[in-house]
């Protein structure tokens, strides 16, 4: 039986023990996430229940259009750089834990069903590359030569389930379904002529519909992953009407997919409209008029709003829509240069990207009071841990 | 400051000095919105570095042989069947001509981040 003091003791060794290990102990992963700082190569790693920043870590080169996915246990971020970087970074201890420049320039990447596996795609040399996720070891190259020849750049990349990774080929105005199944040698399926300058690509939540952004025409390339053989389609077509589409001073994102029950909601390229599918035919609903080129369209996660931001010159603005009446629930002015947009996995609290005002502004999504508004060094994409459990994030 | 990054600014500016007495009217607080254009709007397509994106990149070496009229026009006017936009809402002929001297002396390169 201890004596009082000894009790005493042991107590006070135990808090020493807690101190000295860190203050918090052990802890998870889950309201963790990203914040790209494009312009210092940076990336901080924020806590979103306690809407502070943990860590800031230095050494990722050139983040202009950096994105990143997370390991399936949600400690590992792996950012992809545009100078062709992908590092491997651990939350939890705030370090880079692997980096390797694997391409001259990179647009983005996708992580396997499985966890196994680190997609990177490339502009330059166009085409696709294949890396274990835990050693970043070369696995594949998938060169992108579009149907006729030429090399062309990858946008879209994205994973989708039975370890395939689908993406488009720019130039060449294809897409490409690659099952990863052996990662060393990835079986391509190729769809031609799916549409001109295919933008950006993304997938539903249930992985099954891939859907291309064009640019080069009105519409948008579908292929449904459950019968790929049946081949890639366009849907929404015309969306313009054949008008003179308006200048686009930057390009749509399909980042993930913005989705309310059976509607989707997806930005027009060269029109300042929503364009609202029927997930259950792929026709046109209706489209909303905008404040301007949308660049992100996404989805509170319950679905009951729709946020967007927009191109230059109406890049201060987010427009928040209800998803049901389409009307506009709010318009937000959180300064120039808003770069993107991320919901907390239960959405009750959006982070704002505000470049020129270097801040990162986070709103409650029922009253759209600024909850905080922490520092960040040009901030740019905004990615949080629940990402790793999402298919095509 | 990096002792490099500071004689790499120094001359840039030198440069920068050479390009305005050359078209001297864009005053320095526009240049100062210029370049914040070039790096964040054109950096877009064009790459924050402006070594290319999903736009062709934009350093002397990329640029070279290319008329400086003829980089104005497209500036200006953007270009049909690509995602280059007309940015003639946006700026001057004048302007346009001193993004181009920018461009094709290396000092928005060096500028670029």
């Amino acid at each position: 039986m201890p004596t009082r003091a000894e009790h005493l003791r042991l107590s006070l060794f135990t808090a020493l023990v807690l101190a000295v290990s860190g203050c918090a102990g052990p802890r998870g992963t889950g309201d963790l996430g990203l914040v790209i700082e494009r312009a210092t190569g940076s990336v901080q790693v924020v806590d979103t229940s306690a809407r502070t920043r943990i860590a800031r870590i230095d050494g990722f080169g050139d983040l202009s259009h950096a994105s990143a996915v997370f390991s399936r246990d949600a400690r590992y971020a792996y950012v992809f750089g545009r100078d062709g970087g992908l590092t491997k970074v651990d939350l939890l201890t705030g370090k880079i834990e692997k980096r390797i420049v694997q391409a001259g320039n990179a647009i983005g990447g996708a992580i396997s069903q499985d966890g196994k596996v680190v997609a990177v795609s490339n502009y330059e040399p166009g085409g696709v590359r294949l890396f274990d996720a835990g050693s970043l070891a070369p696995l594949a190259e998938i060169p992108a030569n579009g149907a006729n020849g030429a090399r062309s750049k990858v946008v879209g990349l994205v994973d989708a389930p039975g370890d395939r990774f689908v993406f488009a080929l720019y130039d060449a105005g294809e897409i490409w379904l690659a099952d990863a199944r052996d990662p060393r040698a990835p079986r391509v399926t190729k769809f031609s002529n799916t549409g001109k300058q295919p933008y950006d690509g993304t997938v539903t939540a249930d992985g099954r519909w891939y859907l291309a952004g064009l640019f080069g025409e009105d519409g948008l390339a579908l292929l449904d992953l459950w019968h790929p053989a049946a081949g890639a389609r366009k849907v929404v077509e015309g969306y313009g009407r054949g008008s003179q589409p308006l200048p686009v001073y930057k390009m749509p994102h399909l980042d993930y997919i913005a989705a309310a029950g059976d509607r989707l909601f997806v930005p027009a390229a060269g029109r300042h409209e929503l364009l609202v599918v029927d997930a259950r035919n792929w026709k046109e609903l209706a489209r909303v008029p905008l404040a301007g080129q949308p660049v992100f369209v996404v989805a509170r996660p319950d679905g009951r709003h729709v946020w967007v931001n927009f191109a230059p010159p109406h890049n201060d603005t987010v427009q928040v829509l209800d998803s049901e009446t389409l009307a506009t629930v709010r318009t937000l002015k959180p300064g120039k240069g808003v770069l993107h947009m991320e919901f907390t996995p239960r959405g009750e609290a959006c982070w704002v990207s505000v470049r020129d005002d270097n801040l990162v502004r986070v709103y409650d999504t029922a009253t759209f009071a600024e909850l905080a508004a922490l520092p960040a060094d040009k901030p740019s994409g905004i990615f949080f841990s629940a990402r790793a459990h999402r298919i095509g994030q | 400051m990096q002792p490099g990054i500071g004689a790499g600014l120094m001359g840039a500016i030198g440069a920068l000095c050479t390009t305005l007495a050359a078209a001297g009217d864009v005053p320095p607080p526009r240049q100062v919105e210029l370049r914040q254009m070039l790096t964040q709007d054109c950096g877009s397509c064009h790459g924050l570095t402006l070594k290319g994106g999903l736009g062709p990149a934009l350093t002397p070496e990329a640029l070279a042989g290319k008329s400086p009229a003829s980089l104005r026009a497209t500036i200006l006017h953007g270009r049909p069947g690509t995602p280059m936009a007309p940015w003639s809402p946006f700026l001057t002929e004048t302007e346009a001509g001193w993004l181009v001297e920018h461009l094709l002396n290396g000092t928005a390169h060096a500028h670029a981040r």
